[in-house]
Order: C-alpha cells, then sequence, then structure tokens
C-alpha cells in the first residue's frame, strides 16, 4: 500500500475525507440556499428558471455540480466504513447508558441523520434535479430565449401538503445534523486554536438554524401564495 | 444505607457472563466507592463464594487502574475516578448497576476486570523520547514558555484508566492517544521522534480495534483528569502533518 492509500484507510484519514466532503457540502448548500432565495421574488418565476438555466449549463458549475455528486458520495462511503469500524470496536453493549449527560443527541446519531437525509435526498433530485435534465418540463419564453419552467414543477409540487410536511421535517433532520457536523469538521482538520473555535462554534450553531430554515419557508412559502 | 449492586460477573473471556444482584446494608456515606465493594467481598468470602473481581491500585486517584462503568458512566456520577467516588453521592435504597469497560480493545479478564494492555503497546509504539546518556542535565537547561508547559502538563496528567474509550460511543481511543502525543509534541524533548510518534500510535490505536471519533466530547466530559479535546485536533494536525512530510513512504 502507498503511504497515500495507507492514510486514507487509516481512522483518522478517513475522518479527513468525511470533513472535507462535509465542509463541501457546507459550501454547496449556502449556494443552494441562496439561489433558491429568487423563489421568493414574486415574479412569476422568471429570475428562478434564469437561474435554473445558468445552473445546469454554465461549465463552471457543472465542475462545481460534480464536486457535489463525488462529495455526496464520498460523505456516505466514508461514514458507512466509519460507521461498521466503530460498530466493531463495541461488540458488546452497556446495559445502562448514561450518553445523556456527556454529550449532545445529534451528536451520537449523526449516522442516522444522515440516512434521513439521504432519504430525503434522493426524493428531492428525483423530484426536481431529474425533471430538470431528463424530464419533460414546460418552456417558457423570457425576452425571445426559451427557458424550461423548473418553477411551475416546484409550485406544482409544493401544493401537495405531504410533500410540503416532508420536506420541513427533513429541514430539522438537516438542521441537527450541522448543528453537529460544522465545527465537527473544523475539529477533525485539527483546526481549533483558542482565538477562533468559539466563533466556528456559534457561527456553526446559527448556520444549522438559518439554512434549513430558509429551505423550510420555500415550500410553505409556495404553499401558502399559490 | 441499603443498596441493591446489579454486578457484571463473568468466569473468563470465554465465558458468556450476565449480571447478578446483591443486597448490601449498612453503607456508610464516607465510604469510597472501592471501600463498598471490599465489603460485599468479605460478605461474599465468609459466604465461600467467588469475590467480586475489579481493578485498582493507589485509591487515590493518580494510577489510573480502578474502572468500572457504574450507573451508565465510567467512574460513576462524579467526573473523578472510581476509587475517588464516595458512597455520599448515591441514595438509600439505590440501585446500582456495575458493569466492565466494554470495547474489542479491552477484553473481558474476569468480572469487571478489563485487559487495557492496548493502551501500553500504542505507548510503546512511540509514547517515549530520545535521551543522552552521560551527565545529568541541568535542570530548565532547555526554556520552555510557560503556557507550553502548562499545556503539556495538562496532557501528560492522564492516568491511563480508559474511561474516554468507555464512555465513546465508539470505543475511540483517541482522547488518550492524542494526549500521549501532545504531551510529547508540544516540548522541544519530544522533537526527534515527531513525525513517526504520530504516525505509529495512530497506526497502533487502528491494528488495535479503537473505533473512529465522532467529536461528540463524551470522553472529555467523562475523563477524571478532565483532558481536552484540543489534544485531539492536535494529534489530527501532528498526524496530517506528519504523513505529508515524514520519510515514511
Ligand atoms: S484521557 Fe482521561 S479518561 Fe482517557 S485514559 Fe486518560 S485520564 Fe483516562
Ligand atoms: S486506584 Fe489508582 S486511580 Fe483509582
Amino acid at each position: 500500500m502507498s503511504w497515500v492509500t495507507k492514510t486514507l484507510s487509516s481512522t483518522l484519514g478517513r475522518k479527513l475525507i468525511m470533513a472535507l466532503t462535509g465542509l463541501f457540502l457546507i459550501l454547496f448548500l449556502t449556494g443552494h440556499v441562496s439561489g433558491n432565495l429568487l423563489l421568493f421574488k414574486g415574479d412569476g418565476g422568471q429570475a428562478f428558471n434564469i437561474y435554473a438555466k445558468f445552473m445546469t449549463t454554465n461549465p463552471a458549475v457543472k465542475i462545481l455540480s460534480y464536486l457535489t455528486y463525488i462529495s455526496v458520495i464520498g460523505h456516505v462511503i466514508y461514514a458507512i466504513l466509519l460507521g461498521r469500524k466503530n460498530k466493531s470496536a463495541r461488540p458488546i453493549g452497556y446495559a445502562e447508558s448514561g450518553a445523556s449527560t456527556n454529550s449532545t443527541m445529534a451528536s451520537r446519531n449523526m449516522g442516522i441523520l444522515g440516512t434521513i437525509i439521504l432519504i430525503f435526498l434522493v426524493v428531492h433530485l428525483q423530484s426536481f434535479w431529474y425533471q430538470m435534465h431528463w424530464g419533460d418540463l414546460p418552456f417558457v419564453t423570457y425576452d425571445g430565449e426559451e427557458y424550461k419552467d423548473l418553477f411551475s414543477i416546484v409550485t406544482f409540487a409544493f401544493q401537495n401538503e405531504l410533500m410540503v410536511a416532508g420536506y420541513v421535517i427533513a429541514m430539522i433532520f438537516l438542521g441537527f445534523h450541522l448543528s453537529h457536523g460544522f465545527a465537527s469538521a473544523f475539529q477533525t482538520l485539527g483546526l481549533n486554536h483558542k482565538k477562533y473555535t468559539p466563533a466556528i462554534a456559534t457561527l456553526g450553531k446559527l448556520y444549522a438554524v438559518i439554512v434549513p430554515i430558509l429551505f423550510a419557508l420555500m415550500p410553505l412559502y409556495i404553499y401558502f401564495t399559490s | 444505607m441499603k443498596l441493591t449492586l446489579k454486578v457484571w460477573r463473568q468466569k473468563n473471556n470465554a465465558d458468556k457472563g450476565g449480571f447478578v444482584s446483591y443486597p448490601l446494608d449498612g453503607i456508610s456515606t464516607d465510604m469510597s466507592f472501592l471501600e463498598m465493594l471490599d465489603v460485599l467481598n468479605e460478605e461474599l468470602t465468609e459466604k465461600g463464594e467467588d469475590p467480586v473481581h475489579f481493578d485498582h491500585d493507589c485509591r487515590e486517584g493518580i494510577c489510573g487502574m480502578c474502572s468500572l462503568y457504574i450507573n451508565g458512566k465510567p467512574h460513576g456520577p462524579q467526573q473523578t475516578t472510581t476509587c475517588q467516588l464516595h458512597m455520599r453521592s448515591f441514595k438509600d435504597g439505590d440501585t446500582i448497576t456495575i458493569e466492565p469497560w466494554r470495547a474489542a480493545a479491552f477484553p473481558v479478564v474476569k468480572d469487571l476486570v478489563v485487559d487495557r494492555a492496548s493502551f501500553d503497546r500504542i505507548i510503546q509504539a512511540g509514547g517515549y523520547v530520545s535521551v543522552n546518556t552521560g551527565g545529568v542535565p541541568d535542570a530548565n537547561e532547555i526554556p520552555i514558555p510557560k503556557t507550553i508547559a502548562d499545556e503539556a502538563f495538562d496532557a501528560a496528567t492522564c492516568i491511563g484508566c480508559g474511561a474516554c474509550v468507555a464512555a465513546c460511543k465508539n470505543a475511540s481511543a483517541m482522547l488518550f492517544t492524542s494526549a500521549k502525543i501532545s504531551q510529547l509534541a508540544m516540548l522541544p524533548q519530544g522533537q526527534v521522534e515527531r513525525k513517526e510518534r504520530a504516525e505509529k500510535m495512530i497506526a497502533q490505536m487502528d491494528a488495535e480495534g479503537f473505533g473512529a471519533c465522532t467529536n461528540t466530547g463524551a470522553c472529555s466530559a467523562e475523563c477524571p483528569k478532565g483532558i481536552s479535546l484540543t489534544n485531539i485536533a492536535r494529534m489530527n494536525r501532528e498526524y496530517f502533518s506528519a504523513v505529508l512530510s515524514s520519510e515514511n513512504v
């Protein structure tokens, strides 16, 4: 084994991959939430549709989206690898657990939270991402240029209470996942310092509240306004 | 006070083991937890039964030999060693569940005694420094900033008890290993083997079958010496920079 593969298969190497892919996905979420704020614009979806076209055709965005796919897959695979190692590190469990007194619920259940988010992601991709790329979408024309009307698909999807409820609940899980994951990634990378760690912890908590709330407001807004 | 003890009994490593309940009376709140177990063992011995085996040595919180997972927490409800835990932390009529440390790398020897030699092997892999032979060096010959000396000393207070592993949901030994790497990496005397130490101790930690760290912080919260999570971040830095720059291809 070369030193690279040896490092990446060590527990710390695997955790490094979890942290890097996790942080990249946080960057992705930041971009995703900012762009989708266009849904609140109330212009019948024009800005949103133009943005959606840009996001699926621009070559630089393409590279970023491939990095995002790789990050999702890597994050999941390494979570499974680490999870299996962690399971085998304690074959016989305790009869009694006082874990709630020494750690947060989210930090102890990152795997479960992540699994729920993954299931949500599959449904979410099928509903919009797949439709945008390969689905049969109606077209709209702005200033003589044709655009796929993704906005109509989004507004249609969020007429359904179940869909809206599912999205809002998924965002709660995402919030908990981020509430631990954000600062944890920095700790894993060894980026811990008296001066910065408290700020990172606060930023992580804020991020974990603000971003999921913004996301959750989108289906709610559409449901109650159209 | 009157207590009911639910104690894990296991003849040897091959035995399946299980809980046995023992009623216990006349326990003083001034007794230490281990003295309370001594009372139980005296009674068992008088009845001709096998006493409950548990580890201990100094009984003053400095050797790291005592263990015990008490009511769902390593070293019991206080952030101290089991030998320094007193019965005043419990109430009359309590049922106390006592289990051994649970980790693949800490196999049960008998009852509540586990084999923590995996920690020794991590130390042997790199937890040492080279020193010159010859005359005794002057004290304070090498200047070390007070803050660094203090931080290294804090890491060095780890007594190797294994409560961090016991508390961790992944049975990870990262708090222990990071304390042992940190106490040397921060000091001038530890520079010679610095990279090699990080690589070898972490490889050994993995080979022993300890889990990975999820940064839950349970280890530090339960550590009788309050070893800080900053040591784990430091260990990660040590490791990543070692693998990137060491001669070890
Ligand atoms: S880090 Fe704390 S809990 Fe872990 S072995 Fe050292 S003293 Fe015990
Ligand atoms: S017996 Fe030595 S620390 Fe508890």
